[in-house]
């Protein structure tokens, strides 16, 4: 592929486009050609997001049980979750996130429980309350958990269990805080109903519990961050290397107990804007705590939100502190950068993944000089690719309209910004900007396409026009890119490898992209016989005195190094 | 690790945890994989086609494509006619699929989707184009294991295609079961061998295995051709392994074609492989050739050199219930001691079958069906063994009590011989002993004394 990287001609995307849709049936093309988009970095125009998947179309989207679940409860290590339903989504969510977690000694770490209703015919026909309540009983018998979470699947919602009727009467049972959430997989278009469904939830059943702050002098939670590969700890080592305090990680290496009191801090750091905005949102109405869009991937992202949070705190020693690291990092990442960037500068990559990380990997790639050909989001909303200025004019449709807008007001005791609004107006006047996500296609060039909800017939076309050297997908998508010979990074799972965020993920991710770039498998391909058919190793006559000189002989056959003739 | 779970056991009604089963569909998604120029297409909510095609991708590492019918809260309400409808015309435009192969979901089958209905009606609007197939199975997760929905796909098969044209045919049919691509290869190389013409549905070798040649294709020449499952019903007759998996099919074609079937078990280990190889023999009209024979006698061989380090080795199993049954006939074979014989899934037959065989040799053996790796993990915790087999999510047992471990069934999840090499016939059983073997041995060497640590065993 490297080869022909140098000498292929930029492919004029509106015929790429037009290519994509050719095969689909009219209905199909129409819905398809407003989620394919010319960009246009000066005036993002509108895409088609958020919107129903086509029937029939290859998708790599999930459902709102998984948004809710599998991304953003399952990583609260100690909140025991029940899945009421059949044995399926509760099996699938169980270990198949990279979510890591260290919970203290002693703690029992939930993640590695499967809990659920295994829900039978019986229940389906006369309704399944009485064994979730009976199936909390037991969980609390034998685990005696702080508090436990009930995730409904299809058949709850169409045979009428009332989840929460039962976490309340379970709650007032047994005495612990139990909740119930609505996320059936059918309720939204994608994971992303899911995603806002647990944020209202933990808004409303978690967040708030415990008013005791954690003594800090920089105290802040991330945000939409979710310890895939040790990515947090990557993060919470940097910022406390700079003496920035991390109450809490939502959700990624968290403890219920961190979560309960995440409204005490000064500032909140939006990672992946798509699945946590709502509580970002939420915090402040209700806490006044500002957020402010944070980038933790890429060597580059990483200062300047070093700096921007630096800039929030407008604390000299901090600012200070945050040059030093800064510097004493870069330090460490800029040889192994430059030698990596060296072998690939101009490389092409294409990023088709989740709700932030087709944005976010940009950064990575761009640093060892790569571009990007062509990007899109799984599940992502208009804002996360136009910014968040379109949100007063994005329609709510059907499908949104089912997802419960939580009505938040000041709390009247705890309301307590950590800014005065003259501090803020301060801050906005000297180009700072609270949330400020700018989505992602400001960020691409305007010879590229962005691509909501790709579907695998558009995938093959691109690889075939675009010829991209690597892309970056999921567990779905991976091999049957890599069977065209393109190198496939996972961006939901890493692989296995990772952590990829702050500067230590950086080198980790720059050496694993110089990986896959320089592997001399797909170069094994074609056989030697169709390569060339005349190289076999010629039958000659070999004396005993030659054989003595084993090179000698060996040179004489004719064999090819053990490199081989790439 | 695992640190909730004590060794007292309380009595569970309602909660499962940690299951040793999942639901229908992903059964029924794989099964349809083993038709050439298959669809497998998920009639439901999308995340159900998404945890089945991630989760069959992370076992076979290779493309599993799906197609669903995108159900939102609308389809919910109004029934799923509009989706499948859509759904069908796209994937015959867009895919073009010799065949579609429906399964159901929760959704769907609460909301009482007619699946039939739908499809006659597609094919009345021309929505399925002439020669094009679409088969349907019902797989409601809420009955069942993966199992179950396997089992029901092939049943669909023999269901929509196969036929009986009144011309008898040379052939005979093989139903392999819930087994590997590298599995089904390994029972084509034996009938090959035995010199016996066989139809064997579905079969996934050449559609889930495929070689690295720098090409996608979505449709690969791998799988059961339509002409192929057609004429099983005109087959001498089937050979079905697995009680749970194969013979639901293989009496459905009996029902419909009168096509008389061997009901085996799966063939893992010595005895199951020789019914397998005497039923060929006998019912496809050949001789053992000395090639399988001499197979045989390598694996006896074996048997009888290593026999010391299998000998009364008290093991754990754990897993879908064919391969439980026929894996634990071949650890009775070794003289090893059956200890927990578990099973996710519900089948009284498990509990009978696996009561017959060990009612002599480990007459004390606890046999359950509809249990899950909780519970086998405190009983482990009461009695331990010296030995757990089962799918990758029994690591966390095996690490945690410090137990050898053998990977055997599916998924497994983190590791790479189940895509290569297979566990069936006598070289395959050769497999399991080398896996056994090596687990118990690098456990004594990581773990005995010094003075124990010998070079040769």
């Amino acid at each position: 592929m490297s080869e022909t990287t140098d000498t292929l001609i930029a492919p004029d995307p509106a015929a790429v486009k037009a290519e994509m849709l050719k095969i689909y049936p009219a209905k199909t093309a129409k819905k398809r050609a407003k989620q394919i988009i010319l960009n246009d970095p000066e005036a993002p125009p509108e895409i088609g997001a958020n919107t129903r998947t086509v029937p029939g179309i290859i998708t790599q989207r999930g459902c709102t049980y998984a948004g809710c679940r599998g991304v953003v409860m399952g990583p609260i290590y100690d909140l025991l979750q029940i899945t009421h339903g059949p044995v399926g989504c509760g099996y699938y969510a169980w270990q198949t996130r990279r979510n890591l977690v260290r919970p203290p000694e002693g703690t029992t770490n939930y993640l590695q429980y499967c809990m659920n209703t295994d829900m039978q015919e019986d229940q389906i026909v006369f309704g399944g309350e009485k064994k979730l309540a009976q199936a909390i009983r037991e969980a609390y018998a034998i685990f005696k958990p702080k508090a436990i979470a009930i995730l409904s699947t299809c058949p709850v919602g169409l045979i009428g269990d009332d989840v929460h009727a039962v976490a309340k009467q379970m709650k007032e049972e047994l005495g612990i805080n139990v909740m119930g959430f609505s996320c059936e997989g059918y309720k939204g278009v994608s994971q992303s109903a899911g995603h806002h469904i647990a944020n209202n939830g933990v808004f409303k059943n978690i967040i708030g519990l415990d008013d005791k702050a954690d003594v800090a002098e920089f105290n802040m939670n991330i945000l939409g961050e979710y310890n895939i590969g040790g990515d947090a700890w990557e993060i919470d080592t940097l910022l406390r290397k700079c003496g920035i305090h991390v109450t809490a990680t939502l959700s990624g290496d968290v403890s219920y107990d961190q979560v309960k009191k995440c409204h005490t801090v000064q500032l909140n750091g939006v990672m992946c804007h798509r699945s946590i905005n709502y509580i970002a949102e939420m915090l402040e109405k209700k806490f006044g705590i500002p957020w402010i869009k944070v980038n933790f991937i890429g060597a580059e992202a990483t200062a300047k939100t070093l700096r921007k949070i630096a800039k929030f705190f407008d604390s000299k020693k901090l600012t200070d502190r945050v040059e030093e690291v800064i510097a004493q990092e870069m330090l460490a990442l800029k040889p192994v950068r430059e030698e990596i960037k060296a072998r690939h500068q101009g490389k092409k990559a294409a990023l088709f993944v989740g709700g932030s990380r087709a944005h976010h990997y940009q950064d990575l790639f761009r640093d060892i000089g790569m571009e990007i050909v062509s990007a899109g989001y799984e599940f992502a909303h208009r804002d996360d690719y136009e910014g968040r200025k379109v949100l007063p004019t994005i329609k709510v449709d059907a499908d949104s309209r089912n997802i419960e807008e939580l009505h938040v007001e000041a709390d009247p005791a705890r309301f307590k910004p950590s800014k005065t609004p003259e501090q803020i107006a301060a801050l906005e006047a000297g180009g700072f900007n609270f949330k400020d996500y700018e989505g992602m296609m400001v960020e691409m060039k305007k010879t590229t396409l962005v691509i909501d909800d790709i579907s695998h017939h558009e995938m093959e076309k691109l690889i075939e026009i675009y010829k991209p050297d690597i892309i970056g997908s999921g567990i779905k998508d991976k091999f049957v890119i890599e069977k065209m010979g393109v190198p496939c990074k996972q961006l939901h799972s890493y692989d296995y490898s990772g952590p990829y965020a702050a500067f230590g993920g950086a080198i980790n991710f720059y050496r694993e992209v110089d990986r896959m770039l320089t592997t001399k498998v797909w170069k094994f391909i074609i056989p030697p016989w169709e390569k060339d058919p005349s190289s076999a190793t010629p039958l000659t006559h070999t004396t005993r005195t030659e054989a003595k000189n084993e090179t000698k002989a060996w040179r004489k056959g004719g064999a090819a190094d053990a490199d081989g003739p790439m | 690790m695992l640190n909730g779970t004590t060794a007292e056991i309380k009595p569970r009604e309602a909660l499962r945890i940690n299951p040793a089963k999942t639901c229908q569909p992903i059964g029924a998604m794989y099964a349809a994989l083993g038709i050439n120029g298959c669809m497998p297409h998920s009639h439901g909510s999308q995340g159900c086609c998404s945890y089945h095609r991630s989760h069959l991708t992370r076992h076979f590492k290779e493309p599993v494509v799906a197609t669903t019918s995108s159900f939102t809260e609308g389809a919910s309400v109004f029934g799923g006619l509009a989706n499948m409808t859509q759904a069908l015309s796209n994937i015959f435009t867009i895919y073009n699929p010799k065949i579609v192969a429906v399964h159901t979901t929760c959704l769907s089958e609460v909301i009482g989707d007619d699946i039939p209905m739908m499809i006659k009606k597609a094919k009345e609007e021309k929505i399925i184009p002439e020669g094009k197939y679409v088969i349907h199975a019902n797989t409601p997760s809420f009955v069942g294991s993966h199992v179950t929905g396997f089992a029901s796909m092939v049943t669909g098969m023999v269901k929509y295609l196969a036929e009986s044209t009144g011309t008898p045919a040379e052939q005979l049919n093989v139903i392999p079961g819930y087994i590997d691509p590298a599995e089904m290869r390994e029972i084509k190389r034996i009938v090959n061998e035995m010199g016996v013409k066989t139809v064997m549905f579905p079969d996934t070798s050449g559609v889930l295995d495929l070689p690295q040649d720098g090409q996608y294709r979505m449709f690969p020449s791998g799988g059961a051709t339509i002409e192929q499952i057609k004429s099983s019903g005109d087959s001498k007759g089937t050979i079905a392994l697995g009680h749970f998996a194969s013979h639901p099919a293989a009496i459905e074609l009996d029902e419909k074609c009168k096509v008389p079937a061997a009901l085996l078990e799966l063939p893992y280990g010595l005895t199951n492989t020789d019914l397998f190889i005497h039923a060929l023999r006998n019912h496809g009209g050949v001789d053992v050739p000395a090639t399988i024979g001499q197979e045989r006698g390598r694996l006896l061989d074996a048997m009888s050199d290593m026999h010391q380090y299998f000998h009364g080795k008290r093991v754990a199993i754990v897993g879908d219930p064919d391969h439980v049954i026929a894996l634990t006939q071949f650890l009775v074979e070794l003289d090893m001691k059956p200890v927990y014989v578990f099973t996710g899934s519900s089948g009284k037959h498990f509990e009978q079958r696996l009561t017959d065989m060990l009612a002599t040799h480990a007459p004390d053996a606890m046999i359950k069906q509809n249990v899950d790796l909780f519970e086998l993990h405190q009983q482990i915790k009461n009695n331990p063994v010296d030995l757990i087999i089962g799918n990758t999510y029994s690591k966390y047992i095996s690490r945690v009590e410090n137990i050898p471990f053998v990977r055997f069934g599916f998924p497994i999840l983190d590791r790479m011989g189940h895509r290569y090499f297979p566990c069936v016939g006598y070289t395959g059983a050769l497999r399991l002993m080398e896996m056994i073997n090596d687990a118990l041995l690098d456990h004594k060497d990581r773990e005995c004394a010094e003075e124990n640590f010998e070079l040769i065993q």
